[in-house]
């Protein structure tokens, strides 16, 4: 669908981004991660064709992208606001229109979303007299309302209540499986493991991880299992000798839950092996790290996060 | 194209119909009309009655000024102590030496100053009195005397233009009136590019338009439906005033003429006759009828179409010119108080292109004239003055030049206030320089 190819731009003395490339397949949520500064709203924006890059290409569905091609994505910006003395329907149908819908066509497709919602009292309703949810609702629908076939959203859950950030986690699996790529680029890990297929990770205008969230988190795993048995945890300790490490332990209604590390290329098979005379096994898991740890590992919890003033992110 | 034509229709819909724009557009012909009569009338309006005792020590004056309605002379043979003058009704004091038939000279004191036009009152009724008493004493005919006085006329003529009059200094005024339009419509209008400019970046709005439309198709098409509104406004102040104007002039016109009918009477006649005898060479008593004459004369003179031409030429291209600049400020800044240290350096052509025009009523042929309206920050405002008194006709060279620079500059300016306006609206919270400034002109974008 979308592949970014070898983007490098600089802002003056300050290299934003350097040789990124990533690959966003078709029909899927796609996670861009990174923190604060590292490059991910400038590398939207080239994206989105906003500012074009240094060097390097944008493709779209193996074509350079063009200035046509804007009417094919929807944006969410993260700073993102509306005219707050125009009244919503009309402001609904001039940023429609902007994105090349005709007129009625438009209005159709608002009503629908407008009643969907429910959100039909709004449309007569100036955006200054609207609450910061409702408004950040009225945004996201003028975003997907021109049905584009590459959603960008920039932090989407910001803003919403719970109960609204599920409505949007809706609509944006439902939109997935119409067929609509989506990329998603958001600090909040628990909706990327809940959302994203795959992930690409800049950090210092560099991708530094990039591929499907199976493969990263497998790649992440340091072969840690959560054994769980019944009998003491220091003949289990004892018993594992020098295949894995024993991280540590809980102890609930006489079972007791280890956390092994294997060690020195040590296999499961040879800790199960060694401590099975010892306990009684009752469950084996391989723990696998969580985004938020990959992430924390990956950026370095030592890199000082340097955001040059002025960019937001 | 499309987008742009949405981006204009949005920026003059959403202005138009805001109250804030019918008002001014009642109003401005309203308050402009109503200021101008209020000055005429309070110019006509005295400061009540003035009493003026004349201290007669040269026994010339007594009883021989005429009183006005509003000025009544007193006479005093001698010197009144400035105490009693202080405590009497009096408000003006006159004092006139014996030796005034050689020194000419009178000390008026006053307890409020007397206005101008009452000034000139006194000046003339004692001067008309002195008058007479040297020609008496001189043993010089009245009739005479009226017969050789001579109140030159200066007829101006330019050798260029077939032996016509000239009246340029009233067409530089006009000139100036249509410069200073100019003027007020780039300050307003402009400023209101910058506050929209302003208002869409801190709504955050922005980055969700320029995913769909250029920055710069979004920046011309907040300048040109702004352009439109007041193009608008203008229009409608336009036809406001010609049938404000009309209804006022009609009314004016009757108590005029009734007035001078019952003044004037019988002599009107008769005082025609003389001034044809005379041919021309009257005495101080300008013709009315030779007034309205020049006013048609010039107004026949100036090539009307083509001052309007130019002054839409002008208009539209130093608003263009300045606009775009207003609008990089807008773009730079994060709140109004910003916009200060950007400003000046836009402000102060634009007062310097008046200070400039108001100097070319008077001199429209200076040094200082001909290089401003060359000059494209000051052109649109200097060389409607130019325009207007048909200088510019003569050099049509440099009134080519001046075009062909405005047009080469607002080029340029949009431009560059595009590259500008395109960095600046994505930045927040940094206080903006003027190198950083510097440094967004040359980002690939």
């Amino acid at each position: 669908m979308l592949a970014v190819e070898n983007i490098v731009k600089r802002y003056g003395d300050h290299l934003a981004l350097d040789g990124v490339s990533i690959t966003v397949p078709p029909g899927k949520v796609f996670g861009l991660l990174g923190p604060n500064g590292a490059g991910k709203t400038t590398l939207i924006r080239i994206i989105t064709r906003i500012t074009a890059p240094d060097s390097g290409r944008v493709m779209l569905n193996e074509k350079p992208m063009t200035d046509d091609d804007v009417v094919q994505m929807g944006y969410l910006p993260e700073e993102r606001g509306l005219y707050k003395k125009m009244k919503v329907g009309e402001q609904a149908l001039y940023l429609a229109q902007l994105k090349g819908m005709g007129k009625q066509e438009a209005t159709k497709r608002l009503k629908e979303w407008f009643e969907r919602w429910e959100m039909g009292s709004w449309w007569n309703k100036k955006v200054e007299e609207l609450s910061k949810g409702m408004a950040q609702k009225v945004q996201f629908v003028t975003t997907v309302l021109h049905r584009p076939k590459l959603l960008i959203l920039d932090e989407p859950f910001s803003g919403f209540d719970p109960i609204n950030a599920d409505l949007i986690r809706t609509e944006i699996l439902r939109l997935r499986d119409e067929g609509v790529t989506v990329m998603l680029s958001t600090h909040n890990m628990g909706s990327v493991e809940e959302l994203c297929e795959h992930i690409a990770l800049i950090d210092h205008s560099h991708v530094v991880l990039n591929g499907s969230v199976k493969e990263v988190r497998k790649r992440f795993s340091d072969c840690t299992y959560a054994v769980e048995f019944k009998g003491s945890h220091v003949a289990f300790a004892d018993a594992l000798a020098y295949h894995g490490e024993l991280l540590d332990h809980v102890e609930e209604d006489g079972n007791c839950t280890a956390r092994v590390r294997l060690l020195h290329g040590s296999t499961l098979n040879q800790v199960l092996a060694a401590t099975l005379p010892s306990v009684q096994i009752l469950g084996v898991r391989e723990e696998v790290p969580g985004m938020h740890d990959i992430f924390i590992r990956a950026v370095g919890e030592n890199t000082p996060a340097t955001v040059p003033a002025g960019f937001t992110e | 194209m499309g987008k742009i034509k949405l981006i204009i229709w949005r920026e003059f819909i959403t202005r138009v119909r805001k109250p804030s724009f019918l008002i001014m557009t009642i109003l401005g012909p309203l308050l402009l009309i109503g200021g101008i009569s209020l000055v005429v009338y309070l110019g006509m309006q005295e400061t009540g009655i003035q009493n003026v005792v004349v201290i007669d020590k040269a026994h010339l004056l007594t009883n021989k000024l005429h009183p006005s309605d509003d000025i009544k002379f007193y006479y005093e043979p001698d010197d009144i102590s400035d105490s009693v003058f202080k405590a009497s009704p009096y408000t003006t004091m006159v004092e006139v030496n014996p030796l005034i038939l050689e020194n000419n000279t009178i000390q008026v004191f006053y307890k409020d100053l007397p206005s101008l036009s009452v000034q000139n009152y006194i000046s003339r009724e004692i001067e008309k009195v002195i008058e007479a008493e040297k020609l008496r004493v001189n043993h010089v005919d009245p009739a005479t005397y009226q017969r050789i006085k001579t109140a030159l006329k200066v007829q101006l003529f330019d050798i260029d233009k077939a032996g016509k009059r000239s009246y340029d200094q009233a067409k530089a005024g006009i000139g100036f009136a249509f410069g200073y339009l100019i003027f007020i419509f780039i300050f307003l209008y402009g400023v209101q590019v910058m506050r929209g400019v302003m208002e869409e970046k801190q709504n955050r709005v922005v980055e969700v338009l320029v995913s769909s439309v250029k920055p710069f198709q979004l920046m011309m098409g907040k300048i040109v439906g702004i352009a439109m509104v007041g193009l608008t406004q203008f229009l409608l102040w336009i036809a406001l005033s010609v049938v404000l104007g009309t209804i006022g002039l009609s009314f004016a016109k009757d108590k005029i003429s009734a007035s001078a009918l019952q003044e004037a009477g019988p002599q009107v006649t008769t005082q025609l006759k003389a001034q044809l005898e005379q041919s021309g060479a009257s005495g101080d008593q300008e013709n009315p009828n030779e007034e309205l004459g020049v006013m048609l004369d010039i107004l026949h003179e100036l090539p009307i179409a083509a001052i309007l031409g130019l002054f839409l030429f002008y208009f539209l291209c130093g608003y263009l010119l300045y606009s775009s600049l207003f609008a990089a400020v807008g773009s730079a800044v994060d709140a109004e108080t910003d916009t200060q240290q950007f400003m000046l350096p836009i402000t102060i052509p634009l007062m310097l292109g008046l200070f400039i025009a108001q100097t070319a009523v008077y001199n429209p042929d200076g040094p200082a004239v001909f290089w401003f309206s060359i000059i494209p920050f000051t052109s649109p405002v200097v060389m409607m003055v130019r325009i207007a008194t048909g200088n510019a006709f003569d050099h049509l060279g440099e009134l080519f030049l001046s075009m062909g620079l405005l047009i080469a500059t607002f080029l340029f300016a949009t431009w560059f206030a595009g590259r500008i306006y395109r960095t600046g609206i994505l930045m927040y919270g940094k206080k903006v320089t003027w190198k950083e400034l510097g440094k967004w002109l040359f980002y690939k974008g």
